[in-house]
């Protein structure tokens, strides 16, 4: 039972990953009818955000310390960040301490920016051209960007912790009335969790409670129709893809503390994002988050070592299985509706 | 001839030409100069030429004619050289049973794949391919190299060892991949002046192969079969209502192709002797899509020109480094030439796949029809201007 | 008994209930035209005898078998042809590739793997494929791109790939829709010719009251789902209960 619930636990930050980016795919798709294979490489740029900001954040100034030597009896040079001669090596220690976090604010702007950026700039001419014109422009976008930041930031994955406060871990056992350290969770993917949680319900109630959202759920189930009342959808899909972008790009942001980001991270994402989408039920949002958060899950328990043992290496192919099986027998998903992207 | 329409016959004899004097037409430079490393007469990179042509022309069998864009089909180039390796392992080094082996397991593959994939269609179809080439993947890279059934040798990749049991093996013949022995590393070096050329067993045999099924192509596209399969792109619901089961079709199509890739990835390990998973990656299925579209989708010789180009550049483009680039620009003053080569710096050598992207990108941006469509436009062009000026010369008179 | 029998057929949407029980026969080498106003259950119908829709209730039985729960391509191969609304064609091939397409499917069945023959090699199919072509008026266009053609033409290109398959029944929806008068005469004479060339049962369904009229033999009236009656054109005309169907839209014309 105990590590029943760990598994589920364990599920849930990788779900909620997929589940967000499931999420911005599954508008996209569903408003402007573009496939977009770039989406897993908005995950990486967000990612990247907070790399971006933990450096900035570092940059720091060289300084001879004469009071001590190193061992060769030189002075020792010593790096100071500039925050911490700013703010003082306390406050100052902390804000870079805290740059996973802070830099959610500088990724919503940027992200938004880039969303606005490529659908302006690329997607949008792209609109009446086949799928199979858009799958490759995106594609070949992907490939464009996750070279840009290679270029900056090398090949190799880039640590970037969760500030000290929260890199513990939870006994969670002791909760249910378990022994001590049988259930343990990191604080950090309970933030995950609970962060993708607040953004999932935020888009939720934003397509459910204002006119604009209602707008864009009209124009998702027809677009034509919504055209001809002589409603700008445009200007408001423009805006969708912005918030789709900014919905990947904060996944990213917090994921890093899970796992060092690198600039392949988007496409690794990107592949199981779609696989969750068609899952879940091409054009249907609930159907992307439900999808996300089962594969998740399914995919901590195919890592255990009883099932692994039992079948070798069936954490690395359970979801393409699971993929199949539903595709074969339910062909629009869990939640899908007819005739959406089945041309 | 040969069952062919004139034009295309023409278009085969021109390939053929071409190919057989590769190693002269690839290396137009002399050795020494400067320009020797534009040269792409060498082995190894003539080899792989044919090679992804061969894997082009078969993608194209699927999406040039049927629309279908498969977004996995580097799983089956990947099963090919698998098998070629497992040939090698078991049987010897003779290319020919290795080579038919990975025809036949990437066709049974792709009926495996295409059976479920083709329920779908459309971008449905994109991403079940692509589940199944990164599955595949997945599975080579670690699922199927356990202690206990090793059958990708993982990251290392499989490869002959000196303890595998080779029955056909006998002393004399080469270590090495063979065609009832003659070695594929063979190579008779011709200099001629400052030149010098290379003739490559390995080469020619590709080669050889690459005419036989680019003829194949070309008899699948002008068959009944290769119409039906464009009618399916056109309209497949006229088709359904014309008394035409779509599915089979699309299938066989599917399944043609793999056995195209297979039998790339089996040349690819007679080559080669070596067979990693890395071969089986989406960026890898991602490069036959480019080809294929870069030469021009549904055309014959479109796949074979974007297989060359794509390889081509990336084989020069990887191997320009700033020393080469400071080189070139030395007649330069020195700020601009560090500038000039600040600027070029993140496209050419490691940064090769950037330039790929962005190549990709322009492409299906301006060019969605591909080199072949930019030919007929840039001659379209050139005949209307000739034309225009016929016309006003007779014009002329009467005003 | 008729080359096609419609017993007791349902169909439901959701609350819609599209078809109620619906009684159709259609005798061999007629012309029967099924009219209706909007929204009455044509296009449903069409649609359960192709096999686009599996109707609730009922059976289709063509030719003395059921055509119930085959696929599209099974029941064309039947003798079944179909010509939609706006005229489905392959519009990136050209106009004698289209009718080829028919033909190979005439003599070859729904599936036949012959990658290695040449469509140019097969003189008989050609020699077929030309002949329909000319009899559609429409020799001259055999190698421009279909997508290319004027409606009126690609209306005559779907007809021809029909015909050249020589159904035992040809099913005509509103094959004069959007057409200019001078396109529906056409149109008109080109399947009164067809007609008087060969043994062919037509069905069409029609909004088009001068097209019916020109026609059909025998039409029946279909309203919310049901037929109302059916009869020769000329009873048809005047009867009472047709003109409250229509109410309103006879009154317009």
């Amino acid at each position: 039972m105990d590590s029943f619930i760990l598994q589920v636990l364990n599920g849930l930050d990788k779900g909620s990953a997929y589940a967000l980016i499931a999420l911005g795919l599954t508008l996209i798709f569903g408003t402007l009818g573009v496939v977009n294979f770039a989406h897993g490489a908005l995950f990486m740029i967000g990612a990247f955000c907070a790399v971006f900001i933990q450096r900035l954040l570092s940059l720091s100034f060289l300084t001879v310390d004469d009071t001590k030597k190193d061992f060769l009896g030189n002075p020792l040079k010593v790096e100071t960040p500039y925050i911490e001669a700013w703010f003082g090596p306390e406050l100052g220690g902390s804000i870079i301490n805290w740059s996973v976090p802070l830099a959610i604010f500088f990724a919503i702007p940027v992200m938004l920016l880039v969303g606005y950026v490529m659908e302006r700039g690329l997607i949008k001419h792209f609109y009446k051209r086949p799928h199979a014109d858009q799958i490759l422009v995106t594609f070949g976008l992907a490939i464009v960007l996750q070279e840009i930041i290679k270029y900056f930031y090398g090949a190799n994955p880039i640590p970037t912790p969760a500030p000290d406060a929260l890199a513990g871990a939870f006994d969670f056992g002791v909760l249910l009335g378990f022994d001590h350290n049988t259930i343990i969770y990191p604080y950090w993917r309970m933030i995950y969790f609970a962060f993708a949680g607040i953004i999932i319900a935020g888009v939720f109630a934003f397509l459910q409670f204002t006119t604009f959202g209602m707008v864009v759920r009209a124009g998702m189930a027809d677009r034509e129709t919504v055209g001809l009342l002589g409603i700008n959808i445009d200007k408001r899909f423009t805006l969708m893809f912005g918030i789709a972008a900014g919905v990947a790009g904060l996944a990213g942001v917090m994921y890093t503390p899970i796992n060092p980001p690198n600039y392949h991270m988007g496409m690794d994402f990107l592949v199981l994002s779609f696989v969750v989408v068609v899952v879940g039920g091409m054009g249907s949002l609930p159907g992307a988050v439900l999808a996300g958060f089962l594969l998740g899950i399914l995919e901590s328990f195919a890592s255990t070592t009883w099932a692994t043992t039992t079948i070798p290496g069936i954490n690395q192919v359970i979801i393409y299985l699971v993929a199949i099986i539903v595709l074969l027998t339910r062909p629009r998903g869990l939640l899908g509706r007819k005739g959406v992207m089945e041309e | 001839m040969l069952g062919l329409k004139s034009k295309d016959t023409t278009l085969l004899v021109v390939v053929a030409i071409l190919t057989l004097l590769a190693p002269f037409i690839l290396n137009p430079f002399p050795e020494n100069s400067a320009l020797a490393q534009f040269n792409a007469g060498y082995p190894d990179l003539m080899q792989r030429f044919v090679i992804y042509g061969i894997f082009a022309i078969g993608f194209n069998i699927l999406f040039g004619l049927t629309g279908y864009l498969s977004f996995g089909h580097a799983a089956f180039l990947g099963v090919g050289s698998y098998a070629a390796v497992w040939m090698f392992k078991l049987l010897s080094y003779n290319v020919v049973p290795a080579i038919m082996l990975s025809v036949i397991v990437a066709g049974i593959f792709s009926v495996l794949i295409g059976y479920i994939s083709l329920r779908r269609s459309g971008i449905y179809f994109s991403i079940l391919t692509l589940a199944f080439a990164q599955m595949s993947f997945a599975l080579a890279y670690s699922v199927l190299s356990n202690p206990k059934f090793n059958l990708t040798n993982g990251e290392t990749g499989l490869q002959v060892y000196a303890d595998d049991p080779q029955i056909f093996h006998r002393a004399g013949l080469p270590d090495l991949p063979h065609f009832f022995g003659l070695s594929m590393r063979s190579t008779y070096t011709l200099d001629v002046g400052g030149w010098s050329f290379d003739f490559n067993a390995g080469y020619y045999f590709c080669a050889a192969i690459m005419l036989v099924v680019f003829y194949l192509a070309i008899r699948i596209f002008n068959s009944p079969f290769g119409l039906m399969l464009r009618a399916v792109k056109s309209n497949q619901q006229r088709l359904n209502y014309t008394g035409l089961n779509t599915r089979p079709y699309t299938l066989a199509a599917f399944v043609i192709s793999g056995m195209y890739a297979g039998l790339a990835g089996g040349l690819l390990a007679a080559m080669d002797p070596l067979a990693g998973a890395e071969r089986m990656q989406w960026t890898a299925s991602g490069e036959v899509v480019l080809m294929t579209i870069l030469g021009g989708a549904g055309t014959l010789i479109g796949p074979v020109l974007g297989a060359g180009f794509i390889k081509y550049f990336e084989n020069i483009f990887s191997k320009i480094n700033d020393g080469v680039l400071h080189a070139w620009f030395a007649f330069l003053p020195d700020g601009l030439e560090n500038a000039l080569v600040a600027i070029i710096h993140p496209f050419v050598g490691k940064g090769w796949q950037l330039t790929l992207g962005l190549m990709f990108m322009a492409i299906v941006i301006f060019l969605p029809g591909g080199l072949v469509e930019g030919g007929k436009r840039l001659g379209a062009l050139f005949r209307r201007r000739s034309s225009d000026e016929t016309a006003s010369g007779e014009t002329k008179p009467a005003e | 008994m008729g080359i096609l029998e419609v017993k007791g057929v349902s169909k439901r949407f959701g609350g819609l209930q599209a078809l109620g029980n619906v009684n159709l026969s259609i005798a061999e080498n007629t012309v029967h035209a099924i009219i209706g106003p909007n929204g009455a259950g044509k296009s449903t119908l069409l649609n359960c005898l192709v096999g686009k829709l599996i109707p609730d209730t009922g059976s289709v039985m063509f030719d003395g078998q059921s055509v119930l729960g085959r696929k599209p391509h099974e029941i064309n191969q039947m003798g079944i042809s179909r010509v939609f609304q706006t005229p489905e064609i392959f519009g990136d091939l050209t106009v004698l590739e289209n009718v080829l397409i028919p033909c190979f499917a005439k003599r070859d069945g729904a599936f036949e793997l012959n990658a290695f023959g040449s469509v140019r090699s097969q003189a008989d199919i050609r020699e077929r494929a030309e002949q329909i072509l000319l009899d559609v008026n429409m020799q001259d266009k055999g190698s421009m791109h279909a997508a290319s053609l004027s409606r009126g033409d690609k209306r005559r290109l779907e007809m021809a790939m029909c015909l050249v398959q020589e159904p035992k029944l040809l099913l005509l929806d509103e094959p004069t829709a959007g057409m200019a008068r001078a396109d529906t005469n056409n149109t008109i004479d080109l399947l009164k010719e067809i007609k008087s060339k060969r043994d062919i049962t037509m069905a069409i369904i029609e909004h088009d009251m001068h097209v019916v009229f020109s026609l059909a033999e025998r039409i029946t009236v279909l309203a919310q789902g049901t037929p109302l009656v059916e009869d020769i054109p000329e009873k048809i005309k005047g009867h009472p209960k047709v003109q409250e169907a229509y109410l309103g839209q006879a009154h317009d014309e």
